[in-house]
């Protein structure tokens, strides 16, 4: 294929999807300009990014693939899945795995085999399931199957038995909620409740050294532009119009001979392994896998970024998960004892008077202006027609 | 001569130039510090504590300290060479004919390797004091880092609350260095991610001299790589597992061997009940699996069966505890006397104890012995069927002594609530912070690294009525005291160890850590240095 | 100590009386304080030790009463006079003092209150483990004459790990006299045990025959060990078909149990999930701020308690219609203010219930504090039934098993033979025609997820009696609601309730074989391939209502 072909399919892609295009240019130009102030400005100028932006920023971008990937299934599909940080969780493990056969003899025990956790609760040898983690390739492989594989088994049992609605998200949560407590469990070999930490290094390049933080950062965008790219490309294709129709009268499209639960299928494994790679970029920049991303809430509140967003746009999802993660770094700063009723009173005041999230406040602003200028036009032509 | 004048001398000792007034004839190296450390245990009369298994019962004879008897073998190695405080110390390493490698080289090349890091680590570190000296205003920050809301808030809200108390009563005496103390109040809410974010945050955004915070293991181990990159310092107030020292860190809360070790101790004694059959029930993560684990080897050290030690886990927050207690009364009928010793974790202790008391598992028959449950716990619980049941901590809100006195009243009237209770973790805090503002007013600066020089040795009152001391391995020696419930929610002291027990970084009890030691004094410069193979490794500076 | 005393203990003028009815009825006391000199300063638990020897070898009630009160950590010294006193704390935060003594010469008018005292004036007379051990056996002897039978067999079986010559010959003074056949049993099993322990090889197997019939797991630990030691082939025969025998009751006792454990855990889930099943199950909003609900109901009987501290025992019943009136009013309120404007649109309903969760979990933090706060059990509800010796069952739990069937039953009456009952399900099947026929469905819905709120309330004055009240408490079982009633079958109470007890037993019988963990682990995958094989729950609703 030839470039000028990807070029045109590009912006094929992207001709309908003015929103998306804005968000994907915001993002790189985001990335770009804190990249070279935080490497070219010299610390100590006013116009220097600290690394703590660089990070932050690197962790809000991960948190925009992960919603994307939710959005896909929710706000296309119509699968509200209460189990998607499961996904993300996996992926980060499976990154936090390869990070933890890095670290090497360099463990505080130095046992070049085994992680410290291992070492001193007496594991005498490395569980069969950490066999090959110490190749960066199986582990990128890992990060897109384990959650991949997940999602395909479970959603090839739950929607070939048509499992629907509330029964799907609760079960889903159900599979969140046991891998939990899976992984909280010592004997299970990934740290426990601690997780995986102490991280080192990442393909030979220090985790704590500015310039991988950077391109873990710009790796980040990439995945977001290209993950976007992707589900925006899928969506906006035949396949992704059966999708919609999927969410909007399932029983329609079976009777009209589809077979609903492969095109479900597809985008929910489709979704799970975006989630797995947001978790993986996330574990390097984070520092600290550990099963609390597991959690129950921590999923529920994944749904809450996209509906603030606004569900079914993809881009809406992004510019949630950010605004939402953004503001809780703001105000567990600004006012710790009350934050929470800050975040929860947004929750309630984006459903009851922004079903269509922060994306539809703004098309219904843009709707209201248009509205008065056309109103204003057909007045003035009117009066012209009378004249 | 354990027990002889020498070792029952009553008073804490660190400060090395002691140690050679006390056994004058005889030579120590610092390089080999362990070495310091057991002399020091023994020194205090309570040797036992953290180091038994390598502790020979001749190792104190006739007033002096045979180091090779301690260390057959080991001491090849050492060369003499100069403390922090300029005072000669060495130890005669001849007649140690087992270990001959070339010493003196070996440990040329680990020195090099060490000021190599340090270099990296100081050029690293004068680049941010710089920033960090061009933002210097008139107060000094404090950093606050515990959580506020989520599951650990109910925990760690009284801790954010016992810093403001002391900065607030610092500031009343005029600050520290001249300056007000500002706190800066974050709240990580239970997100061990956020824990991290959090630290950054505080670090660099906010400038903050210190970090007061963590609760939870986990939140430490997050917090952990981000203040060993910025060369932060730390306060960690809670009792936990070991097994870490870090250079930022201090961990001012007990380490297994001022807990969990005195505590098997004292249900083995016939004070104590003389129990021969253990329950270890723990929450299943890293504290009570270490804790258990170091305790499993520690009474088959004593001689306890397999048969007599029944290990249990559970999900954190468990709340059905029937099934549990019903095995435990099983398990303590059979005509030994049985013990149950606790390390199950906040939320899940209230249903845990009602159950007990609901099943008529009484103190005398069962006592069951805490290293998590303290004054706070308790305040939701009614204690009247619990009376009896015990707990192991280095203070109690009924110990005897002005300065807790003081401290309780200043605290209830601080938060405006007459029977607010005092735990352990807030004495932690308590002396964490009085070091701090001690080694700084020492130092006369607020940076880290010559904070951390002066937090060696420091020694402020604790309160219960002693002296805690801050040693090179970043850990207290401190008490340990053995507490009985009471019907109104307090504990009564009914035991304690006669002088303060050193914190140890690197149990014992476990056979990887046991050839690690911690020591941030010069030369060794190190939190987990590998006595075997003479390497620091796993750090990242 | 038994639970009669306790509660006498416990019960201030009752106490009062008995010690004036003790002391009139006896001669005057024979220690003096002199005797009980270690008492009053510090001195080692070995001296104390002897103290209690003195006292129960005088053996006189008034030792009785002190040793009592020691035990019950109610003898303290009054500072000031340096004397020993008995105290009883105030409502106030005061102590009411007492003169444990009248020595000879006074009359015994002068045992009386000494007056009242705060707490720095007294200092605690010093007890540990070892000690109320000793004094437990010590009270022991008395116990043996106590009027009550369940006393005296209590008296027996504590007896039996210290069976000295003393204590074997006041035993078989009682079977002389007594009367009591629960109790003559017990008195046989304790010299059936010293004859096992003592006799010779014919009369350890005579011994035996009567030890089979014992379920007290001490007696079977020293068959246990005599069957390891003993080298008559005979006895050893003998013992292990005993064993055998104690053995499989104890089995039975062991299933028996872990139905009970499940019943008990299932009923838990049932409590919870039940307002669930009314709000999400009936309306279809997925409830997020239920668990808070609960949070409300146990928050008002903290409340209660702490306005009322002298009604303990009657706080629960006034917690309960309040519970229920303070969350429903918070749920009317709710559905009001919010979920009005989100019907039909059920997954929105999950983000605003969330944010409210929220903000009534920091509300619950601002207003009470972050800490656990101290709800206390009624003395009816605590301690247990005592079956047999290795049988009983707690009586909170039996109690909260028996109230959330009650809870259930009324709930299904309401929905069934009520007018509202009617309304709510008229509205749930289609609003539009209820509408038409006259409902005000408006109203209809704010009533139902009052009710369902309600029901949270009260569940949570329950659960304040199992666990932590705490701005956490929801949050620990929102999850397990929503198993319960997915896996019941949404809108169908009585699948919550075949659910909840079906999980709560399965899971009580998986625990002692993989752990509280796993069994967890195993509820859930089990719930998840359950779905699979009826996506609508256990009792699912048929019909063209299902795809709406």
């Amino acid at each position: 294929m030839t470039k000028g072909f990807q070029q045109g399919f590009l912006t094929r892609l992207l001709l309908e999807d003015r929103a998306g295009k804005l968000l994907l240019s915001s993002v790189m130009a985001i990335t770009v300009v804190v990249v070279l102030l935080n490497t070219l400005m010299p610390e100590g100028s006013p116009l220097h990014v600290s690394n703590y932006t660089v990070t932050l920023l690197g962790k809000y971008l991960c948190y925009g693939l992960l919603a994307l990937a939710l959005d896909l299934v929710w706000g296309y599909c119509g699968i509200l899945s209460l189990g998607h940080g499961a996904f993300f969780a996996l992926g980060g493990y499976a990154m936090g795995m390869y990070l933890m056969r890095q670290i090497g003899d360099r463990g505080v025990y130095g046992n070049p085999e085994l992680p410290d956790f291992m070492v001193f609760l007496n594991w005498q040898e490395l569980p069969w399931y950490w066999y090959g983690f110490d190749s960066f390739a199986v582990a990128l492989v890992m990060v897109a199957l384990v959650p991949g594989l997940l999602a395909f088994l479970f959603g090839w049992l739950a929607f070939r038995s048509r499992v629907t609605g509330v029964y799907l998200s609760i079960i889903t949560q159900a599979l969140t909620y046991a891998l939990m407590l899976l992984f909280f469990q010592n004997d299970f070999g990934f740290g426990g409740n601690n997780g995986l930490t102490d991280f080192k290094d990442l393909l030979g390049f220090s985790l704590q050294s500015d310039r991988t933080r950077v391109v873990l950062l710009m790796a980040s965008a990439l995945a977001l532009v290209l993950g976007y790219l992707v589900c925006r490309w899928l969506v906006s294709s035949r396949y992704g119009r059966v999708l919609m129709a999927v969410r909007d009268a399932e029983s329609r499209v079976r009777f009209m001979g589809y077979r609903v639960e492969h095109y479900k299928l597809v985008a929910f494994t489709l979704s799970a392994v975006l989630a797995g790679i947001a978790g993986a970029l996330y574990v390097p920049q984070v520092g600290i896998i550990n099963p609390g991303e597991f959690s129950p809430i921590n999923s529920i509140e994944l749904v809450v970024w996209v509906a603030v967003g606004g569900r079914g746009t993809l881009y809406g999802a992004v510019i949630g998960a950010v605004v939402v993660n953004y503001g809780k770094t703001w105000f567990t700063g600004v006012m710790p004892d009350a934050w929470l009723f800050a975040l929860g009173a947004l929750f309630v005041i984006t459903t009851l008077w922004l079903p269509k999230g922060l994306v539809g406040l703004y098309q219904q602003i843009v709707g209201v202006i248009n509205e008065h200028r056309d109103q204003r036009n057909n007045r003035k032509t009117e009066l012209v027609d009378h004249g | 001569m354990i027990n002889g004048k020498t070792c029952a001398r009553p008073s804490i000792l660190l400060n090395t130039s002691l140690v050679a007034d006390i056994i004058p004839d005889h030579i120590v190296i610092m390089e080999c510090l362990d070495l310091v450390r057991y002399q020091l245990m023994c020194l205090q009369g309570v040797p036992k504590y953290g180091v038994t298994p390598l502790f020979p019962a001749n190792a104190c004879e006739s007033g002096k300290f045979r180091a090779e008897a301690l260390f057959p073998g080991r001491l090849s190695h050492c060369a003499s060479t100069e403390t922090d405080h300029g005072t000669p110390l060495a130890i005669p390493c001849s007649g140690n004919e087992q270990r001959t490698i070339d010493s003196g080289e070996a440990m040329n090349n680990r020195l090099s390797k060490l000021s190599r890091n340090f270099l990296t680590a100081s050029v690293a570190t004068a680049a941010l004091s710089l920033s960090v000296m061009a933002q210097a205003a008139d107060t000094i920050k404090v950093g606050v880092l515990h959580s506020l809301s989520g599951t650990m808030a109910i925990s760690e809200t009284t801790l954010k609350d016992t810093v403001l108390m002391m900065v607030e009563e610092q500031n009343k005496n005029g600050g520290v260095l001249g300056k007000k103390l500002e706190a800066v109040v974050v709240d990580p809410a239970s997100d061990w991610p956020l824990f991290a974010e959090k630290a950054r945050e505080l670090l660099v955004k906010e400038d903050v001299d210190v970090i007061f915070g963590g609760w939870t293991s986990v939140s430490r181990k997050s917090v952990l790589p981000v203040v060993e990159e910025l060369n932060g310092l730390m306060f960690y107030p809670v009792q936990y597992e070991g097994e870490e020292s870090s250079k930022n860190v201090f961990y001012t809360g007990a380490a297994p061997n001022q807990q969990a070790i005195p505590a098997v101790d004292y249900l083995m004694s016939d004070e104590g009940g003389a129990v021969t059959r253990f329950v270890l029930a723990g929450t299943d993560y890293v504290y009570p699996r270490t804790t258990n684990k170091i305790l499993e080897s520690y009474l088959k050290s004593k001689g306890i069966k397999d048969a007599d030690i029944m290990i249990n886990y559970t999900p954190f927050g468990h709340s059905d505890w029937q099934t549990i207690v019903s095995d435990i009364k099983k398990f303590g009928n059979t005509g030994k006397k049985t013990a149950v010793i606790s390390t199950i974790n906040g939320d899940a202790n209230v249903p845990f104890y009602k159950e007990l008391g609901n099943q008529g598992v009484s103190a005398e028959e069962i006592p069951v012995i805490a290293f998590s449950v303290g004054e706070e716990e308790l305040s939701g619980i009614d204690t009247g069927p619990l009376v009896g049941h015990l707990a192991a901590w280095n203070y109690f809100m009924s110990a005897e002594s002005d300065t807790n006195d003081e401290f309780i009243e200043t605290w209830q009237s601080f938060i405006k609530d007459e029977e607010r209770v005092a735990n352990d973790p807030m004495e932690a805090t308590y002396i964490g912070f009085n070091m701090w503002v001690e080694a700084v007013e020492k130092a006369g600066t607020t940076d880290v690294d010559s904070v951390r020089s002066a937090m060696y040795g420091i020694t402020v009152p604790n309160l219960t009525g002693g002296t805690a001391v801050m040693n090179t391995n970043h850990h207290l020696t401190k008490p340990v005291l053995i507490g009985e419930i009471q019907d109104d929610g307090q504990f009564e002291i009914v035991w304690e160890t006669k002088g303060g027990v050193m914190g140890d970084a690197w149990t014992d009890f476990l056979p990887e850590s046991s050839k690690i030691v911690a020591d941030w004094s010069a030369p060794v410069k190190c939190g987990n240095y590998n006595l075997e193979t003479g390497v620091c490794s796993g750090q990242n500076y | 100590m038994n639970q009669n005393l306790r509660r006498v203990v416990h019960n201030l003028p009752a106490r009062f009386l008995l010690l004036l009815l003790l002391i009139l009825s006896r001669p005057v006391l024979a220690v003096s304080p002199e005797d009980l000199k270690p008492l009053l300063s510090k001195s080692s638990w070995g001296q104390l030790e002897a103290v209690i020897t003195s006292l129960a070898e005088e053996g006189s009630d008034s030792c009785q009463q002190i040793l009592e009160h020691w035990l019950n950590g109610k003898l303290f010294v009054e500072k000031q006079h340096k004397r020993l006193v008995f105290a009883e704390k105030t409502p106030d935060k005061q102590y009411r003092i007492f003169d444990p003594f009248f020595t000879e010469g006074e009359s015994k008018d002068t045992v009386s209150e000494l007056g009242t005292v705060k707490k720095r004036a007294l200092k605690k007379v010093r007890i540990n483990n070892q000690l109320r051990s000793i004094i437990k056996t010590a009270l022991a002897t008395w116990d043996l004459k106590d009027s009550d039978p369940k006393t005296r067999i209590n008296a027996i079986y504590a007896s039996l790990k210290t069976l000295d010559s003393k204590t074997l010959s006041t035993l078989r003074n009682m079977r002389a006299s007594e009367e009591n056949q629960a109790v003559i049993n017990a008195l046989d099993m304790a010299l059936a045990l010293n004859l096992f322990q003592q006799g010779s090889i014919s009369e350890q197997i005579e011994a035996v025959e009567v030890l089979t019939g014992s379920d007290n797991p001490f007696i079977r630990s020293v068959l246990a060990d005599t069957l390891t030691t003993t080298e008559n082939t005979a006895l050893a025969q003998t013992i292990t078909t005993a064993l055998a025998e104690i053995d499989q009751r104890q089995q039975y006792y062991t299933v028996a149990e872990n139905i009970f454990f499940g019943l008990s855990l299932g009923s838990v889930l049932l409590l919870s999930a039940i307002g669930l099943a009314i709000t999400f199950g009936v309306m279809g909003v997925i409830n997020m701020a239920h668990g808070e609900m609960m949070m409300l109901g146990a928050y008002t009987t903290f409340v209660i308690q702490s306005v009322f501290p002298e009604l303990i025992d009657q706080s629960l019943f006034i917690a309960i219609p309040l519970a229920f009136l303070v969350a429903g009013a918070a749920g009317v309120l709710i559905e009001r203010l919010v979920i009005r404007h989100l019907y039909g649109r059920p997954l929105e309903t999950l983000l605003a219930t969330f944010g409210i969760s929220l903000i009534l979990q920091q509300a619950v933090r601002t207003i009470f504090s972050p800490l656990n706060q101290e709800v206390a059990t009624p003395g009816w509800m605590s301690g247990s039934w005592v079956i047999n010796e290795a049988l009983s069952l707690t009586w909170n739990r039996l109690y909260i098993v028996g109230f959330s069937l009650l809870v259930f039953m009324v709930l299904l009456l309401v929905m069934r033979y009520t007018r509202f009952g009617l309304n709510i399900r008229a509205v749930t099947q289609n609003r539009a025609m209820a509408s038409s026929m006259g409902i005000p469905t408006g109203r209809v819905d704010a009533l139902t997820f009052g009710l369902g709120s309600g029901i949270a309330g009260v569940a949570g004055v329950a659960l304040s009696q199992l666990t932590n009240v705490g701005p956490n408490l929801g949050q620990n079982y929102i999850i397990d609601s929503f198993m319960v009633v997915v896996f019941g079958g949404v809108g169908n109470l009585w699948g919550t309730l075949v659910a909840a007890m079906g999980l709560g037993v399965v899971n009580k019988f998986l625990e002692p074989w993989v752990g509280a963990v796993v069994a967890k682990i195993l509820v859930l995958v089990f719930i998840i391939l359950f779905i699979q094989k009826r996506p609508r729950g256990l009792f699912a609703l048929k019909g063209r209502a299902v795809e709406g």
